[in-house]
């Protein structure tokens, strides 16, 4: 479905995307590994379009989304949903206003009809009753499911999310991923997590990529990543500050 | 020395690219006021934001300029025995320059630096990247609206400030000073044309549009955090006063 191929970034003469090629498969939970500043997040960003590359292509469904002008790219990304690491939730707007937020502006819906779904995607997220509430008044765990529900609002074809558990304490870290498993496999989307917490990806992940020094070095399941004897995998995997990754 | 020219040299750079990016917003931020679908209710929220909710402190400052003027004119004119001239002076000067000016200025205060620090924070905390995500081109959504707001409300604000420091200058003119109420007004009358008022609205509503693009760009391209936040609120502030005041100079030049 989403092709990555040769992408190139760098900053300031920063190589930070050196050449990725990986392939993410529809209707699968694809999830990115990688220590924090090896460029996961600039990764996640070009697929969505916030960034764009040095060189290299993303074809989705063949098409070169990096080179689209605006009004198609704009299309494009009513087939995207996301969740930000902060859930980036509009502080101006109750839950029902940021949930309901890309149905006002894209659709011709009655507002009743807008605030049953609004509704019904809270529910499914595990939140009832708080349509009214400000996201100043949320707990983190319940900011990530509403930004959760936003980001499937329109029920789109792919759901990034940036570190969906950083920041929660570990059970409810543990729901997030429930919720997660829950919510793909009821709407079979496509679901690409960029995460470091590797609980969370070898509970979710149909398939695992690891991001090292700009390139993937190794993809798989994870029964075989768990496999795969590459020392930097298994340093990061198994969390050892000794290894070839060196910390300082 | 040569260290003092490089400086100099990414100093002139950093400014004429700063200025680039400011002009490409402007250009934007009008094309996609044309461009459907068009939602007016964030419009009428910014017009109420920047108009009503100012409307407090423009009357307070309007109204007591009013009255200083009077006083100070009536102190000046007296020793010409030209007192009847403090109506005009006084409207003259808010029609023309002091109306518009303060309301920049106060308008700026206000509603400048809390637009600069509502769009930062939305910048770092990637609430922009999330509206982009969800299709919705972040220029067209948050500054037209705003410039929008700028550009109409500023002459309305202005108006008012007007006529409140014509009110004011009343007041100490003739209730606390004496001079005759019919001269105060026919004089007032005589001297001031709607030009002056006309050249002054149009004034503010340059001012309208240099206030909400300088705010809206700073907050927009705000970086680093809560302190980034705040170095974009004071440098919208900051560079909105100065050029209200250059713009003033040079916008008088040509309409008087």
């Amino acid at each position: 479905m989403i092709e990555i191929r040769e992408l190139k970034k760098s900053f300031n003469g920063k190589v930070v995307l050196d050449g990725v090629n990986l392939d993410i498969k529809r209707g699968e939970i694809s999830v990115i590994i990688g220590r924090s500043g090896e460029g996961k997040s600039v990764l996640i960003k070009h697929i969505i379009g916030l960034l764009k590359p040095d060189s290299g292509r993303i074809l989705l469904d063949g098409k070169d989304i990096t080179t689209m002008s605006e009004k198609e790219f704009r299309e494009v990304l009513k087939r995207f949903g996301m969740l930000f690491q902060g859930a980036a939730l509009f502080d101006s707007m109750t839950v029902e206003e940021n949930v309901g937020f890309a149905l006002r502006e894209h659709t011709d819906l009655p507002d009743s009809t807008i605030r049953k779904i609004v509704k019904e995607k809270l529910k499914r997220v595990g939140l009832e009753g708080v349509e009214s509430m400000m996201p100043a008044d949320l707990s983190g765990g319940m900011k990530k499911r509403v930004g959760l529900a936003r980001a499937i609002a329109m029920d789109p074809e792919i759901v990034l999310f940036d570190e969906p558990t950083t920041g929660l304490d570990p059970i409810m870290s543990d729901s997030i991923a429930d919720l997660m498993l829950d919510t793909q496999r009821a709407l079979k989307t496509t679901y690409v997590v960029i995460t470091h917490d590797i609980n969370l990806t070898y509970k979710i992940a149909d398939m695992v990529a690891m991001l090292h020094q700009g390139r993937i070095i190794e993809k798989g399941t994870v029964e075989e990543m768990k496999a795969n004897p590459n020392p930097i995998l298994r340093q990061f995997l198994e969390g050892r500050a000794e290894g070839p990754i060196k910390v300082f | 020395m040569r260290e003092f020219f490089e400086r100099l040299g990414l100093m002139a750079e950093k400014a004429v690219v700063t200025t680039g990016q400011i002009i490409i917003m402007l250009f934007q931020a009008v094309y996609y006021l044309f461009l459907p679908p068009f939602k007016f209710r964030n419009m009428f929220k910014q017009m109420e934001f920047v108009g009503v909710r100012s409307l407090f402190v423009v009357v307070l400052t309007g109204s007591f300029t009013g009255m200083v003027l009077a006083m100070q004119g009536y102190n000046a004119l007296k020793r010409f025995g030209a007192e009847s001239l403090v109506g005009p002076t006084v409207a003259l000067s808010m029609a023309r320059e002091l109306g518009p000016v303060l309301t920049g200025l106060m308008v700026t205060g206000r509603a400048g630096s809390a637009m600069a620090t509502e769009l930062g924070t939305m910048r770092v905390t990637e609430q922009i990247d999330a509206l982009y995500t969800m299709a919705i081109n972040p220029v067209k959504y948050l500054v037209t609206p705003r410039i929008v707001a700028g550009v109409l409300m500023l002459p309305v604000l202005a108006i008012i400030t007007d006529f409140v420091g014509v009110l004011g200058g009343y007041f100490v003119g003739v209730k606390l000073l004496g001079i005759n109420p019919g001269v105060y007004i026919g004089r007032t009358i005589d001297f001031v044309s709607v030009n002056d008022i006309f050249y002054g609205l149009t004034k503010s509503a340059v001012f309208g549009l240099i206030i909400t693009l300088i705010s809206s760009f700073q907050g927009y391209h705000a970086s680093g955090g809560a302190e980034g936040v705040g170095r974009a609120a004071t440098s919208a502030v900051v560079l909105s006063c100065v050029l209200i005041l250059v713009s003033d100079y040079f916008l008088t030049s040509i309409m008087f």
